[in-house]
């Protein structure tokens, strides 16, 4: 297939669109799956057959379209008129909306989504422009929206050294939470002398609540292979690997497909799009380590080693899979280069703020009226997220901390709220932009539980490599259970304080190094809350239960249970 | 090969290319601690002793791992430096169940001796003791899990220089364990060569050859007889079971 094939294919599938009178969008990523949108989908397609207008309505299986507190969601478009969102529907509102709406024009109001609504408008579209609007098991669905374009661009227009240095110029940062120059890596790889070179996407996301490279990887998986395609040729690769995370048999599942859709139509594999260079994706499943998604510990899993990270340097773009130069970059970093190379560099670098480029997709959840999947221009602020897309905190609560980069970062208290979201600004709350997920606490989350949580996390998820993330989590996370239990002491508010920073700076990788940020934001912010357990054992938000007492005080503490309990 | 500065605890010291932190710290003449670290053994970084601070930036970097470069500046026992050494022993006797007094290696033991040096005499942290099991199948060593401190040494030697390969870890985090044979007991496993070189390499008494433990300890009183017999009656050996008369 050459750039000509390409757009009579995109011309063909834009035709077959617009003969349908109405397109029925039924979300298939796994939340919307989860609350039914299987079941929706059918009654969908058996209400269209019943009603014999399979020639003018088309149901289309899509991928996510954000609001997934409000699935599943299904979207109407009839030619000529805006989209119509609905929520929450069931195979009942299902045949209504073909009934009442496709076949007679007529909208079902109950479970219509106000279009005006914050959450679609204050969002910008870069990554997920396609997500929600196309098939992500169909090729042709992502062609005719432009796709395989900018790879053809980019090879046919563009030396490798020019893709670099319009990724660079484009300001794009590393979207897995680092916030590396991703131009700047590319070009380490490009000039690092090999005759082989891998490039590989990191789709093993783990952070709690995080769901950000799933959703792109299930919605619009050709995007992020036609990234890998454009990054192979600019650094000189030929052989690239996605490694999914084993929880996301989806998002494997329609990746698969498309690499194979993609190499029997000539767009990946040998001779890519008749041009002389050759790139082949092949997909590396987890088994269920969060170090995993360290590059060096994902790197030695892709070798079938032990997932274990090893010290750096050297950097995967020196020495990586097998000793060869190698390029590693998150799935959503990905999803920014088809953008970029499509509209430009100067486009791109347009939005957002002066060190922090581009969109980046939050995984909004917790407590706040719209949880979901949003796309927001970097500089964004945390007030706007919160309670102009979020809608805000339910039943009338106060809000008390969000909580950004899951397990490595931090809690970002109300006084920061106006704070612009961007990679140094969150840092420097102590917290980070990390991969994305943003869980929002109300009053009725206490901190230092909040902290334990995500210890006993980075404790389950520790490699046991190293000694201080090995031992020192589990230390850590007993001393907070204490906090929590009413048994702790000042001694050990100490101590933590010691573990956290000995742990931060000795341990061997991200994983050992960020554990203890957690804990250090909540006692930045919230060190009354921590005590008030000691010292008051109480809990104001009333999570904990305090039902122990420390060592030194079972003295009096035990004549007093004898007596209650007789 | 092309000879570079280092400032090493305000002193300049020169050293190689292709140099690691450690060595020249080592050169040098100035004790670090390490545990997984072993001459003729791959890296691995994991025990976090030998962390010395790097430069201006107050960055910590682990001097086995970190090759030397032109120029750098180090230190190597500053105040933090030693708090944290001391607080990685700390977790490392809390984290398995390290009883000198019965163990082994008693007086020889790398761990013991890092401890002693730097004046630990008594740890802050909840032992955790696990409930770990020892493996004595073999016939003439034995694995004891309660020692371990998962330096590896075991593994590395027994990949690289025997090229065996059957020591491995399975787990992660603090229930991580070395194993033989994808977890197999050491004596029936197949690859093993009895060579030996794990137990020489082990530095606590995690791994030790059978006869070695406080409870295999056997006197044998018959001795004196042997040498009285001798001396006496010039019946210095047996054969069969049967005197030889005159000695050999």
């Amino acid at each position: 297939m050459n750039r000509a094939d390409l757009q009579t294919m995109a011309q063909r599938e834009q035709e077959k669109q617009a003969r349908f009178q109405c397109r029925l969008l039924c979300c298939a990523s796994t939340p919307c799956l989860s609350s039914g949108g299987a079941a929706v989908q059918q009654a969908l397609q058996d209400a269209i057959k019943e009603s014999e207008a399979s020639a003018e309505v088309a149901v289309v299986s899509t991928g996510c379209m954000g609001p997934c507190s409000r699935g599943p969601v299904v979207t109407v478009q009839v030619q000529g008129e805006d989209d119509v969102y609905y929520e929450n529907v069931t195979p009942e509102t299902a045949r209504q909306i073909v009934a009442d709406h496709a076949l007679a024009g007529q909208p079902v109001q109950e479970k219509l989504l106000p279009s005006d609504l914050p959450f679609f408008a204050k969002q910008t579209k870069v990554v997920l422009s396609n997500s929600g609007l196309i098939d992500p098991e169909r090729l042709e669905d992502y062609v005719a929206r432009g796709g395989y374009l900018a790879l053809a661009y980019a090879l046919r227009e563009m030396t490798p050294e020019e893709v670099c240095v319009e990724i660079s110029q484009s300001g794009l940062r590393g979207r897995g939470g680092a916030g590396y120059p991703t131009g700047l890596k590319w070009d380490l790889v490009r000039k690092a002398p090999s005759d082989k070179k891998y490039v590989v996407a990191n789709g093993d996301e783990g952070d709690p609540g995080a769901y950000m490279d799933r959703t792109l990887m299930e919605s619009d998986p050709h995007r992020v292979l036609e990234g890998m395609a454009i990054a192979g040729y600019a650094v000189g690769a030929e052989q690239g690997f996605i490694y999914v995370r084993g929880e996301y048999p989806v998002a494997a599942k329609r990746l698969e497909r498309a690499i194979r859709a993609a190499e029997r139509r000539g767009l990946l594999g040998s001779r890519v799009l008749d041009s002389s260079f050759s790139f082949r994706i092949d997909i590396r499943i987890g088994a269920g380590a969060f170090v995993c998604g360290e590059e060096t510990a994902l790197m030695a899993s892709i070798m079938g080693r032990r997932g274990q990270p090893v010290p750096r340097p050297p950097y995967p773009a020196q020495s990586g899979l097998w000793g060869h130069p190698t390029l590693i970059n998150n799935v959503e970093t990905f999803g920014n280069i088809v953008p970029i190379i499509e509209h430009g560099a100067q486009w791109y670098a347009g939005i957002g703020t002066e060190k922090s480029k581009g969109t980046k997709i939050f995984a909004l959840a917790g407590k706040v009226e719209n949880t979901g999947l949003i796309e927001v221009p970097m500089g964004i602020t945390l007030r706007e997220i919160v309670f102009d897309i979020g809608g805000g905190i339910p039943d009338g609560r106060e809000f008390k901390a969000a909580q950004t980069g899951g397990p490595s970062g931090g809690c970002i208290p109300p006084q920061f709220l106006d704070t612009k979201v961007d990679y140094e600004s969150l840092k420097a709350l102590g917290s980070i932009m990390g991969s994305g997920g943003l869980i929002v606490m109300d009053d009725q989350s206490c901190m230092p539980d909040v902290a334990k949580f995500f210890m006993e996390f980075c404790m389950d998820e520790s490699c046991g490599k190293c000694v201080p993330c090995r031992v020192g989590t589990v230390q850590m996370y007993r001393i907070l259970q204490r906090i929590t239990d009413g048994s702790a002491t000042l001694q050990d508010l100490e101590n933590l304080e010691d573990l956290c920073t000995m742990v931060r700076e000795t341990s061997l990788c991200g994983l050992g190094q960020s554990a203890p940020n957690p804990v250090l934001s909540t006692l930045k912010y919230f060190r009354n809350e921590y005590e008030d357990h000691i010292e008051r054992r109480t809990c104001e938000a009333g999570v904990c239960e305090m039902t122990e007492v420390p060592v030194m005080a079972l003295v009096e503490e035990l004549p007093r249970r004898i007596r209650a309990a007789a | 090969m092309a000879v570079i500065t280092v400032t090493i605890n305000d002193e300049l010291v020169s050293g190689r290319t292709g140099q690691s932190l450690l060595e020249l710290v080592r050169e040098r003449g100035i004790d670090l601690p390490t545990l997984c670290h072993l001459d003729g053994l791959e890296e691995r970084g994991g025990c976090r002793l030998c962390m010395v601070e790097v430069g201006a930036t107050n960055r910590l970097a682990a001097a086995c791992v970190t090759p030397a470069q032109e120029g750098m500046v180090i230190y190597t026992h500053s105040e933090r430096l030693v708090r944290y050494r001391r607080m990685i022993l700390e977790l490392l006797f809390a984290e398995r169940n390290h009883v000198c007094a019965v163990c082994v290696m008693n007086g020889r033991c790398e761990l013991q001796r890092e401890a002693y040096t730097i004046g630990m005499d008594h740890v802050r942290y909840d032992y955790l003791t696990p409930d770990l099991p020892m493996d004595a199948s073999h016939e003439r060593f034995v694995i004891d899990h309660n020692r371990c401190i998962l330096c590896t040494r075991c593994v590395r030697v027994c990949d690289s220089v025997e090229g065996a390969h059957t020591w491995d870890v399975m787990g992660r985090g603090v229930n991580c364990r070395v194993i033989t044979d994808l977890h197999q007991p050491w004596g029936s496993s197949r690859s093993c060569t009895s060579c030996g070189k794990c137990v020489q390499v082990c530095p606590t008494g995690a791994l030790h050859a059978k006869g070695s433990s406080v409870a295999e300890m056997v006197k044998h009183h018959d001795f004196l007889q042997w040498i009285l017999d001798g001396r006496e009656k010039k019946q210095w050996a047996t054969r069969n079971g049967d005197p030889v008369e005159g000695g050999r």
